[in-house]
């Protein structure tokens, strides 16, 4: 116990950790203060100042209609050519509708809490993941490349405890400050829609939708911790990390994409990690395949493939699961030179 | 006396496809007696940190025995390893933490009281500086840390490789005040260094490694003794008859170097009787002086590393022995 309190304690103190949070913070900060001012609360006077808008929009375009069928009208009696410039008939036949003219489209945009902070949530994970990936790799590869994990392994001489000690400090840290920011990040965004926006039609059954989104986001950013620690343990480099997660990417999103192409493999996007991210965290992506369409032949329903949240957790579990199990294995065997 | 720390036999070997087999540690023996300052002294590449790391637990060996008081290793180092303190090689710290910082954790992980970092600092002359960043210490300063968090744990057995690289001559001397007081209060000390003449002053005994293994071993002064080789310096009343006392002492078997104004004979175990034998020959001798070796003489030859003229040594060039090395004294 004292063991994993020192490298709470220890990770809290580093300078790396301090410094991106500080950042996180200000980045998360300055997305919510941003967002909330593009936001304007629908208001009854607002909603009639729409209302108003349109109805002048469509006094104006009758108007307009009217004198337009007046002119044409006056050039038929001169014996004008008018088909052309006025349309079949003087355009008697396109005369402007109330309906043509949506209120809706004279408001400004609002926050639609229940519709758009699941993609909020999205972007919550992504930051909070990246914060996790360089102070989870620079947790373990900055205490392997300065000496401190030789320092600590003369104290306790039980190398998986050691780093198995380190790794739940790191996650119990993640976790915590994904539940605090997170629910900060939720007070804030309810503040904006409520403020600036609509917190309408918030049943139990969306919190618990978006209570479900939010487990997800945190599991993803604990899965990327890990990954990150067992890939800068595994290279005894906080680089390690880093150049893993670029080749990575390279090989996933442009090797594979580049590949499936070439070869014409059917829904290539199925091999690509990004898009059980996308699954992950919309429940599903949907890949299609144009290449069943004859579009000569008319409208075409292309062929479908499903990528489900479930298929993502097992790639996801498959890879975290290896790289600690690589991790660990490693550190159990070699020299510590 | 009981042995704090034994060796037997043990044996590190790395392979590589590109430089084939290397044997670290060659069949190593050493043991060290409770309550001594223990000098382990070998060339650069001999295995003196390798036999550090093994024992310590940081490389797994491929064969041998080892013990840290009583208890066999590596099974039993989780439990010992609170009454052994250790550095090895140069001190490594996160440069971003306080001396203090890093000292604090490290006395939390051992569950050790808090009062104990300021102890230590006092004790190496830390107290001062120990809130500035490491990054802002000087090499010496470092060291001063690095012994700090050995000594945190009060250890039965301090375990310090090169201790005094950095340190100033005043810092010198303190190190050295400090091994013989630890010694004193009971700490068993084993000292790796390149400073021979500190480890003569400050060390009871030594072992010396060549290649992954052990040369000499025991009392410093019996090392000394036995590699003294009886050298003895002889002048003349007059230099104009060395030529004709070298002819004499040649052809009792003493072997003779002659210098510019006086003979150095080696393999003399009376000096009384290369005096009685130049006196039968009308040779008077006015000095005859037994030269005592140092450690770095003896050193030098154990390990054949002393500088060739005109020769470049490398650092895998060094003595080779057989198993049973050169005892000084007592030993596994």
């Amino acid at each position: 116990m004292s063991l994993f309190v020192t490298e709470l304690r220890r990770l809290t103190k580093r300078r790396v950790t301090r410094l991106l949070l500080v950042l996180l913070v200000v980045g998360l900060a300055t997305v919510a203060t941003a967002f909330s001012f593009s936001s304007h609360k629908l208001s009854p006077e607002v909603v009639a100042a729409a209302q108003a808008d349109s109805d002048a929009q469509y006094r104006k375009s009758v108007e307009e209609w009217k004198r337009s069928v007046t002119e044409c009208e006056a050039a038929q009696a001169r014996g004008e050519q008018t088909e052309e410039r006025y349309g079949e008939n003087c355009g008697k036949d396109y005369q402007p509708q109330p309906e043509m003219f949506d209120p809706k489209w004279n408001l400004p945009y609002q926050f639609d809490f229940r519709a758009e902070f699941p993609t909020f949530i999205a972007v919550f994970a992504g930051a909070v993941a990246l914060f996790a990936f360089i102070v989870g790799a620079s947790f373990v590869g900055a205490e392997w490349n300065t000496g401190g994990m030789m320092n600590l392994l003369l104290w306790r001489p039980k190398r998986l405890a050691v780093l198995g000690t380190k790794l739940a400090a790191l996650l119990t840290t993640v976790l915590g400050l994904s539940v605090v920011l997170g629910a900060l990040w939720t007070a804030v965004f309810w503040l904006i829609g409520t403020q600036r926006g609509t917190t309408a039609k918030m049943t139990a059954g969306v919190w618990r939708s978006i209570g479900l989104d939010g487990l997800r986001a945190v599991a993803l950013i604990l899965v990327v911790g890990a990954v990150a620690f067992a890939l800068a343990s595994l290279g005894r480099h906080t680089a390690m990390a880093l150049g893993a997660a670029v080749a990575l990417f390279a090989v996933s999103e442009v090797g594979i994409r580049i590949a499936v192409g070439v070869l014409s493999v059917p829904f290539g996007d199925r091999y690509v990690l990004s898009t059980y991210a996308q699954s992950w965290f919309m429940k599903q992506a949907e890949l299609f395949d144009y290449d069943t369409c004859e579009f000569a032949r008319g409208a075409c329903e292309p062929a479908k493939y499903v990528v489900t949240w479930q298929q993502s957790a097992v790639v996801f579990g498959i890879g975290v699961v290896a790289a600690l199990v690589a991790a660990f294995w490693t550190m159990r065997r070699r020299d510590v030179a | 006396m009981s042995a704090v720390l034994e060796i037997e036999g043990l044996r590190k070997t790395y392979r590589s496809r590109k430089r084939g087999v290397r044997h670290a540690l060659d069949g190593f023996d050493m043991r060290v007696e409770a309550g001594q300052v223990h000098g382990f002294l070998g060339p650069n590449g001999s295995g003196k940190t390798t036999t550090l790391r093994t024992l310590l637990g940081l490389i797994r060996p491929n064969g041998g025995r080892m013990a840290i008081l009583g208890q066999e290793l590596p099974r039993a180092l989780p439990a010992v390893a609170g009454q052994v303190g250790a550095i090895v090689e140069s001190p490594q710290f996160f440069p971003h933490f306080s001396a203090r910082d890093t000292l604090s954790l490290l006395a939390q992980a051992g569950e050790l009281p808090k009062r104990r970092v300021d102890e230590v600092l006092e004790l190496v002359g830390l107290r001062d500086r120990a809130g500035e960043r490491v990054k802002t210490y000087s090499l010496g300063m470092k060291q001063r840390l690095a012994v700090a968090s050995a000594l945190l744990k009060d250890p039965k057995l301090l375990i310090l490789d090169e201790p005094a690289n950095g340190l100033d001559p005043g810092g010198i001397r303190e190190m050295r005040r400090l091994m013989r007081e630890l010694a004193e209060s009971g700490m068993t000390v084993v000292l790796s260094s390149h400073i021979l003449g500190e480890i003569q002053l400050i060390c009871d005994s030594v072992t010396i490694i060549s290649l992954g293994r052990r040369v000499a071993f025991g009392p410093v002064e019996q090392v000394l003794a036995a590699h003294s080789q009886g050298t003895v310096r002889v002048r003349l009343e007059a230099v104009a008859d060395l030529p004709r006392a070298e002819e004499t002492l040649t052809r009792s078997g003493i072997r003779v170097a002659a210098e510019a104004d006086h003979l150095m004979l080696s393999g003399v175990d009376k000096p009384a009787a290369v005096s009685r034998l130049l006196a039968e020959q009308d040779l008077y001798v006015s000095e005859l002086t037994p030269v005592a070796v140092d450690l770095e003489s003896v050193f030098l030859e154990l390990t054949a590393t002393a500088p060739v003229p005109g020769q470049n040594r490398q650092v895998d060039q060094s003595a080779k022995v057989d198993q049973t090395g050169t005892a000084g004294g007592w030993g596994a």
